[in-house]
């Protein structure tokens, strides 16, 4: 590899853009990839607020498991400098699942507009940004001996992560009529 | 005349600002001295921006529930007029920080990289990002009814999301900006007394100015657009 060991922080960067990266493409194709007639067939058998929660829900498994193969990819080749793997595991599924959730609404957005996924990427980095800020703040703890993650900026995301999903089914009706 | 009082106290309140901003006298604070005039348009400035993106998605809120054309048109002027007001507080900031942090003489000088990863400047550039995608969402939908209710989505959206979080990030990450704890500006012990009496009557004056050049960008739009609403 390019870099054979990289220093902790390093690391953390690296770890959570490429995060960025495998959710932006594997969240976009699950609204883009739909065509107009199975769009058609979910209206008649679903009502909007169950189709999208369908959607968040698959998306979340699906970015679940690519955290956890990612994370397991990394230290297979850039070395393990985790001092706390399980709480890291943890901040990885938690980013994962805010990741998942923000750009699954997104690509809904996106796929409504008929656009690629350019423009998913252009409406969603700025929204992404503090969160990802976050994430990157809180696991840098999980890389020093003395540090510990804060509670209350977890359950901040959590909230974050809830404030989505409600949004997420409140305002999918007005995407979904054509 | 009976509707226009609001724009003469916008003038009222705007002359008094410049005029009782730049001869009041003000507490000299190190580092800062006279320079602190500028918070009577710097911070006006981002206050009149969060207002403005305030009302937009007000509007954006009741184009959803009322499906009229109108409302849209406003939520779109008040973003742009918005960002007016955000590029404006960028560039007062800048002129601020021309004689505080990037002067080597001043004892409160800070190295570039220092104030490129500052919090506020940071979250001012999201703010300013988001609502530039709404524009470039808007004008990717050619249809006028779609473009309405998808780019409305959008903006609630992303006003959820941003402003939770332009708040959170200074509170979590080191700033150089006062007002750490708490609400910035609005805290009792962040700004004296004497600078209050100037500095709330300019937030109104600043946001009554720009409300006032939205309302005539929203004349003109529905001025083009009158055969499509009526």
């Amino acid at each position: 590899m390019a870099i054979d060991e990289p220093e902790a922080k390093v690391w953390n960067g690296l770890f959570w853009v490429i995060q960025l990266f495998i959710c932006i493409n594997a969240v976009a194709k699950s609204f883009l990839q739909e065509s107009k007639g199975r769009m058609l067939y979910f209206y008649s058998i679903a009502s909007p607020g169950d189709f999208v929660l369908a959607k968040l829900l698959f998306n979340t498994v699906l970015m679940l498991a690519m955290s956890l193969l990612s994370l397991f990819l990394f230290s297979l080749f850039l070395g393990n400098p985790m001092q706390k793997i399980w709480q890291f595991t943890g901040l990885v599924l938690l980013g994962g699942w805010s990741l998942s959730l923000v750009f699954t609404f997104l690509a809904a957005i996106a796929a409504k507009a008929q656009q690629n996924a350019a423009i998913m990427a252009v409406l969603g980095f700025p929204i992404i940004i503090p969160q990802l800020l976050l994430l990157m703040r809180l696991s840098n703890a999980a890389f020093a001996p003395l540090l510990t993650i804060p509670i209350s900026t977890v359950l901040l995301l959590v909230a974050l992560d809830a404030m989505v999903i409600l949004l997420a089914v409140i305002l999918f009706p007005y995407l979904w009529k054509d | 005349m009976y509707k226009s009082w609001w724009k003469i106290a916008s003038i009222l309140l705007l002359i008094y600002t410049v005029v009782g901003g730049f001869l009041m006298s003000v507490p000299a604070l190190p580092a800062l001295q006279e320079t602190i005039r500028n918070l009577y348009f710097h911070v006006c400035m981002w206050f009149a921006m969060m207002i403005l993106f305030t009302v937009s998605v007000v509007n954006s809120i009741k184009y959803l529930r009322t499906f009229n054309l109108k409302y849209d048109i406003y939520a779109r002027h008040y973003a742009a007029v918005g960002i007016v007001m955000g590029a404006l507080g960028y560039g007062t900031g800048a002129i601020w920080m021309t004689y505080t942090w990037a002067d080597p003489n001043n004892p409160a000088f800070q190295s570039f990289s220092a104030l490129a990863r500052e919090p506020k400047l940071i979250g001012a550039a999201i703010a300013l990002l988001i609502y530039f995608a709404y524009m470039v969402l808007r004008d990717s939908i050619s249809d006028i009814d779609k473009r309405a209710r998808i780019s409305s989505v959008y903006n609630i959206f992303a006003y959820a999301m941003l402003f939770p979080s332009i708040w959170i990030l200074p509170r979590v990450m080191d700033s150089l900006h006062p007002g750490r704890e708490g609400n910035p500006a609005l805290n009792t012990s962040d700004i004296d007394s004497s600078m209050r009496i100037v500095f709330y009557p300019a937030v109104i004056g600043w946001t009554l100015l720009g409300v006032w050049i939205t309302t005539l960008k929203i004349r003109l739009h529905l001025l083009k657009e009158k055969q499509l609403l009526s």
